[in-house]
């Protein structure tokens, strides 16, 4: 079956402030954070941490509401959580009562799809992830990686404008991770979305994304938002290249700098 | 040369000693319990009286008549019946006000807030005392220890239903609302199944309870049941039918905390089944 139309998902963050905390005990997590993304772009958000990188997240997901600012997706404003903005999280957010295919179902059987339909549409995504045969296992007995790709179907099965995605490969170990990566860019040339992806990883960032905002220490905005002109699709080597190296060094140099502003009290 | 012997002799012992240790734990418990009937036969017997006295103990021999005896008339049936019917009822009763209320308490913080202070109250007050408010309470004999029963089973159930609501993992709720899941969705989707581990463990405690409430309210008052046979039976001397009682209650007892842990097993196929190696 034919997995996806054109790429949708023009994500517009504008002027965003999160502040969480009574008015005496107040911290602020986002200041003026503007970020526009064009549809079916893979954007990198990379900061210190505790610098809001994910706060951005959950506000695109509708999780948390700005205090001041606004976020757009597609012309909407965000107001609640919805399917059309799906997030994949660091770990353990499968439902461990569902099966692998019943999770992948979920959104679908959420817009009143009926059940044959959902099987089918669920197992293509399974497929596309590599799970196939996998369907009737429960989350509990599949490892770290194949549960995140198990939340990367559940995702996308949805068709979101959006797939957002919290440091989804932070808790895997480094050779599951570096599979992980080179997955989710196949997938992602399938199913061309828009995607923001929270990591602290430097080398993840470069070699996924189209762009890389750097943020600063909190309260988080961007500090800078660099383009990665590697072409794709990209080997696991193209790290190893001159032009990955220094874009690295670039990224680092700004990254090191404002992990050192974070452990600095901020003057109020 | 010597592994190429050796090999098939290290086989060999290994598969005897895994033969072994499948017959010895079974083996072991069984000359546990052996033992015990052995020191009680023994201790009867001897019509022992070391502080503890032993003249009027019936020993194992003389319960096992009685036993045989009550088994193949019809009138210990009743009793049992009677006991079955009640812990049935009671505990029925305690599992719908139970989960209904603590999802309700745990879901909602204006349920928590009128319906938790009165539970808070109540709740150190072993069943066996309310047996004389109970008697005023209710009509009936039989709906004044169902009562009891209710009573006793009730406080697990609900306490832990609202543990298991409290404990639900928010990531979950999260993660169902950005797939498209409303409240009722969110409701039946996750908070019912991410509670529902805990709500089997109220269920398997609660009927512990109210085993334990049911015989004492039909010892107090009764005219049936295996708690008021067990009582009478010391009334009316004939001691070997207190042990038979006690015997029956342990059994029915376990049955139905094992029927419990066996649906609840059914429920959850999720959780993967418990290794006992080693245990």
């Amino acid at each position: 079956m034919a997995l996806n139309g054109g790429p949708t998902g023009r994500v517009e963050i504008t002027d965003l402030g999160i502040a969480f905390g009574s008015a005496d005990r107040r911290v602020e997590a986002i200041r003026r954070f503007t970020l526009m993304t064009t549809p079916g772009e893979f954007v990198a958000l990379l900061g210190p941490s505790g610098c809001g990188k994910t706060t951005v997240l959950n506000a695109v997901a509708g999780f948390v509401q700005p205090t001041v600012g606004r976020v757009v997706v597609d012309g909407e404003a965000v107001t609640q959580p919805g399917a059309d903005r799906g997030m994949v999280f660091q770990q353990h957010s499968l439902f461990p009562w569902k099966t692998v295919l019943a999770n992948v179902e979920f959104g679908l059987k959420m817009r009143g799809i009926g059940p044959k339909e959902r099987t089918s549409q669920a197992r293509a995504y399974l497929n596309l992830v590599g799970l196939a045969g996998f369907e009737r296992a429960y989350p509990a007995e599949l490892s770290g990686g194949m549960q995140q790709r198990v939340g990367i179907a559940r995702v996308l099965v949805n068709r979101p404008c959006v797939m957002l995605m919290d440091e989804p490969f932070g808790a895997l170990d480094a050779q599951t991770r570096l599979a992980m990566q080179e997955l989710l860019l196949g997938v992602w040339r399938e199913v061309r979305t828009t995607v923001l992806f929270v990591t602290h990883d430097i080398d993840e960032a470069i070699f996924l994304a189209d762009r890389v905002a750097v943020m600063t220490a909190r309260p988080g905005q961007i500090r800078d938002l660099m383009p990665v002109k590697l072409t794709r699709p990209r080997p696991a080597e193209v790290i190893a290249t001159p032009e990955f190296m220094a874009l690295k060094a670039r990224v680092l140099a700004q990254v090191r700098e404002e992990s050192g502003r974070a452990w600095i009290e901020p003057r109020l | 040369m010597a592994t190429l012997v050796g090999a098939p002799a290290t086989l060999a012992s290994a598969a005897v000693s895994a033969r072994v240790a499948s017959w010895r734990r079974p083996a072991l418990r069984s000359l546990s319990i052996g033992l015990f009937l052995l020191a009680w036969h023994v201790a009867t017997w001897w019509d022992l009286d070391f502080y503890v006295r032993f003249q009027n103990i019936p020993s194992p021999g003389d319960v096992l008549a009685e036993a045989m005896e009550l088994f193949a008339s019809p009138g210990f049936y009743v009793h049992i019946l009677a006991s079955l019917e009640r812990i049935w009822l009671g505990f029925a009763i305690a599992t719908v006000l139970g989960v209904g209320l603590g999802l309700l308490i745990g879901r909602f913080r204006f349920a928590e807030d009128t319906l938790f202070p009165p539970i808070e109250l109540f709740r150190p007050i072993p069943a066996v005392a309310w047996v004389p408010i109970s008697i005023m309470l209710w009509p009936t004999e039989r709906s004044s220890i169902v009562f009891i029963t209710t009573l006793g089973a009730f406080f697990p159930i609900v306490l832990n239903t609202i543990h298991g609501v409290e404990g639900i993992d928010r990531q979950l709720v999260r993660a169902a609302t950005s797939l498209g899941a409303g409240r009722a969705a969110i409701f039946r989707e996750v908070v019912l199944p991410g509670a529902l581990p805990s709500i089997v463990t109220g269920l398997s405690v609660g009927m512990g309870v109210s085993w334990i409430c049911l015989i004492s309210a039909e010892m107090i008052s009764g005219q049936f049941g295996v708690g008021y046979f067990t009582w009478v039976a010391y009334g009316i001397v004939k001691y070997p039918q207190i042990v038979v009682g006690m015997l029956t209650i342990g059994v029915l007892g376990m049955l139905s905390s094992a029927l419990i842990r066996w649906v609840g097993a059914r429920c959850m196929p999720w959780l993967p089944r418990r290794e006992k190696a080693g245990a």
